[in-house]
């Protein structure tokens, strides 16, 4: 079950939202200004069941989202989504890997202390015998360019 | 029946002697007549594969897709604690220190290793490169991709970066990196195809066990390895299912 974040979690000046995520769960998230930058020459990589809860996340991950792998570990994915990002990306992501295929986009990605970082996300859907039995995700560092089309778009999209 | 083995043409040229010695090994080991052959590049390599005259490879993870997906192949071991990463450098005089300030239209030289160039064609994005943007030189060995830099034929370099720590000092010292990779999951494995699959188990058991006795291991020294380690069916496809992600 996905908790509310916590005021002792942040670092910084903070402000709240209320996400409504996929399935009708509802999160508090508390956000900051602050960016993390992507670190040079890492992926940060992440498998899920085929309902979207972490299974594998690899170090890079746990740096990034300042979670231990054990919170993360059988939390849906969602744990990392920030207020900013528009719910059509992520329906647009459901929507492209639920029908077999490979999604791409620019993510804002919400960090537990808080902060967040951006990344260029790949996601595949794992076929073992003809039948989807989960996600591969992989997170790249972006371009500033990118970044800063990504949020003009979205800051346009609800 | 004689089965072919042949190596990812991207081996260091002084492992040569070393594979041929531990074809020779596992020959004996197996009981079985085994034919170690070098290909000089990727595409001779990928027809041999594509006309099914491979048994055994130590392959490079471009290929796994290809060989698991389209010819029936499956994992045995990979070489213990290494991973295939690559390296961007530039000339030591260059005065960018930082991969987003590389601008449109510079000179990459790379070699034909295709997960190094997918590694370091990545890690080039940050500065909107694509290859539409830049100028590939393509290069037989990362040598030639140091020299490119050194006589200001290429602005940027793609290494490998066990490649780039085996420069000789004198090389290195006139080069600086930029950037390198650290994505840790991501390797060489050896793969064995349809024909050979019966003796699966007895040739991963022969090879995991290899370090255990002093001559053995100086095969393996000879290869550059520490001792084998086991892949499984499930650490592949995830491996594929990765480069599968990357190649997008």
């Amino acid at each position: 079950m996905l908790k509310d974040m916590q005021p002792e979690d942040i670092i910084g000046e903070y402000k709240e939202a209320v996400l409504n995520l996929y399935g009708g769960m509802k999160r508090k998230v508390l956000f900051t200004e602050i960016e993390t930058p992507y670190p040079d020459g890492k992926l940060i990589v992440s498998s899920t069941d085929s309902d979207g809860l972490i299974k594998k996340v690899n170090q890079a991950f746990v740096d990034m989202s300042c979670y231990t792998e054990e919170e993360l570990i059988g939390m849906p994915h969602c744990i990392l989504r920030h207020p900013d990002m528009p719910s059509a990306a992520y329906k647009d992501l459901w929507g492209t890997i639920l029908d077999g295929r490979t999604w791409q986009g620019y993510v804002k990605n919400l960090r537990k202390d808080g902060g967040y970082y951006w990344v260029k996300a790949t996601v595949i859907p794992n076929i073992r015998k003809g039948q989807v039995v989960g996600y591969t995700s992989v997170r790249r560092k972006p371009s500033r360019l990118k970044v800063n089309e990504s949020i003009k778009l979205y800051s346009t999209l609800s | 029946m004689t089965f072919n083995f042949t190596v990812s043409p991207d081996f260091a040229p002084d492992r040569l002697s070393g594979w041929y010695i531990f074809n020779t090994w596992l020959q004996k080991q197996t009981d079985s007549a085994i034919h170690l052959e070098i290909y000089p590049d990727f595409a001779a390599q990928k027809a041999a594969i594509t006309s099914d005259k491979i048994d055994l490879i130590y392959a490079n993870p471009y290929d796994a897709a290809m060989l698991v997906r389209e010819k029936g192949f499956l994992p045995l071991v990979k070489s213990a604690g290494s991973s295939d990463e690559a390296i961007l450098a530039v000339h030591r005089d260059n005065a960018i220190i930082d991969v987003e300030a590389l601008p449109s239209g510079i000179r990459v030289a790379h070699t034909q290793d295709p997960d190094v160039r997918m590694i370091g064609m990545i890690m080039l994005e940050p500065s909107n490169l694509t290859s539409d943007t830049l100028q590939a030189i393509n290069c037989d060995t990362y040598i030639l991709v140091a020299k490119n830099i050194l006589q200001n034929k290429a602005d940027v370099g793609i290494f490998l970066a066990q490649a780039y720590d085996d420069l000789s000092d004198l090389v290195k010292k006139q080069l600086k990196v930029l950037v390198r990779s650290q994505i840790s999951v991501i390797h060489h494995s050896l793969m064995i195809g349809p024909k050979l699959q019966a003796k699966r188990e007895e040739i991963q058991n022969l090879l995991i066990n290899m370090h255990g006795s002093a001559k053995s291991k100086e095969i393996l020294d000879s290869l550059g390895f520490s001792c084998w380690q086991k892949v499984d069916d499930e650490e592949m496809e995830f491996m594929i299912d990765l480069m599968d992600t990357l190649a997008i």
